[in-house]
């Protein structure tokens, strides 16, 4: 933590109403409505979706159908003027691996409008059955069949890393030595140019490892990119947008299509929010990134149902 | 009337001797991701049910995987005959931070 007060972190919190667009420039991060954004197609770039804990399965008075509203994010992706290249799903496909629910995440994310869709698992995907059935289904074409990925799109270098499958001690989110070890002789014959993200189900920083929301050895995880000049690292698990920047190192956690979660520590305990459905839809929504080359600027945009 | 009485008093002594021969169940409540009590003493033999009151679901995983419970959405519940004494350990595997005890005499 030191070193990060040194540089004089900058934490955002953007809660709810508008969505905000992010703008990193030269690691300086500056904010505004996304509605100005919206409408800039991204010149010579790319888009992406990162889409976050669908939770398909839970019922409860934080949301009635998760089903409905993972649909209704869906129709907004659709929707909006820039095709997205790919979806990046961050996990929490399945509210307990509840059964039939892989089979209704992926029969919905067949509507999306783009050529693919990534998949990092979270906790409720794996915990049954040690990741079984979610391997069977999204293993194919990962390191060893175990989930952990790289790729390149446009330029940049896209890395999903699994977290959850060593969940125990205090509920903290752990990578492992094996995935480690890849991840280093993956960046390591990249250039410093090369933008890299990194996308996982658990947060890769220490947002409030209290309730488990931290990665214990994210920090070796980050000591193989941090030599690179852009590295924007994507999260889900919390159900709420937090971001930090560290450096040339911008975090950022995405909203759940689901239900939201309290703040850190303003709850006794995480977990789904009973809060009237107006509410709720400005809680929950889907996360847009857009590249544009030459800039050294990834912009993330938030936008909700409400 | 001599029978009816004989009855009477077998009836009497079969209830006064239930509580010493049956074990009670126990019961644990998952509120707020906390087990509570996080220390359940029971006799051998005894049935254990947990109940979750969160809207999140929670699991009762044994620590040694003697036992364990799917995934519990709100209001489920989840019960466990322990017929050996010991201390079984046991947490959440979603949230593996809630940990908790049944201590079996």
């Amino acid at each position: 933590m030191d070193r990060m007060d040194r540089r004089g972190f900058l934490q955002c919190a953007a809660w709810t109403g508008a969505a905000v667009a992010w703008t990193m420039v030269g690691g300086v991060p500056s904010s505004r409505l996304a509605a100005a954004e919206a409408a800039d197609a991204p010149a010579g770039g790319f888009s992406f979706v990162q889409i976050s804990d669908t939770h398909v399965g839970f019922k409860g008075q934080a949301n009635a159908d998760a089903t409905v509203t993972l649909q209704q994010v869906i129709d907004r992706v659709n929707a909006a003027p820039t095709r997205p290249a790919f979806v990046l799903h961050t996990g929490d496909q399945t509210h307990g691996q509840k059964a039939g629910a892989f089979d209704t995440v992926a029969e919905l994310l067949k509507g999306v409008r783009t050529e693919r869709t990534f998949y990092v698992p979270g906790e409720h995907d794996v915990f049954l059955d040690g990741g079984k059935e979610y391997f069977e289904r999204y293993g194919k074409g990962t390191v060893g069949g175990r989930g952990w990925q790289s790729f390149d799109y446009q330029g940049t270098h896209f890395i999903g890393l699994v977290n959850v499958l060593k969940y125990k001690g205090e509920g903290m989110g752990a990578l492992g030595d094996e995935q480690l070890d890849w991840l280093g002789r993956d960046v390591a014959a990249l250039g410093t140019s090369t933008p890299i993200v990194v996308f996982s189900h658990v947060p890769l920083w220490a947002v409030y490892p209290q309730w488990g929301w931290t990665t214990e050895d994210a920090e070796r995880a980050l000591g193989h990119v941090r030599r690179f000049g852009s590295v924007t690292v994507l999260n889900g698990h919390i159900h709420q947008v937090l971001q930090k920047v560290e450096g040339t190192v911008t975090f950022h956690t995405a909203m759940s299509t689901a239900f939201p979660q309290p703040a850190p520590g303003s709850a006794p305990a995480p977990g789904p929010m009973k809060i009237p459905e107006t509410e709720a839809r400005r809680m929950i929504g889907v996360t847009d990134v857009r590249y544009v080359p030459g800039r050294g600027t990834l912009a993330i945009v938030d936008s909700t149902l409400g | 009337m001599r029978p009816l009485g004989i009855a009477f008093v077998a009836t009497v002594a079969l209830v006064l001797a239930a509580p010493a021969l049956a074990v009670a169940p126990a019961r644990v409540d998952i509120k707020d991701f906390r087990y509570g009590p996080t220390e359940l003493t029971v006799p051998v033999g005894a049935q254990v049910t947990w109940t979750n009151h969160d809207e999140e679901t929670h699991t009762i995983t044994s620590a040694t995987g003697t036992f364990g419970s799917a995934g519990l959405s709100h209001d489920e519940t989840f019960t466990q005959t322990f017929t050996r004494p010991g201390r079984y350990a046991y947490f959440c595997a979603l949230h593996p931070q809630m940990k908790a005890t049944v201590v079996v005499r």
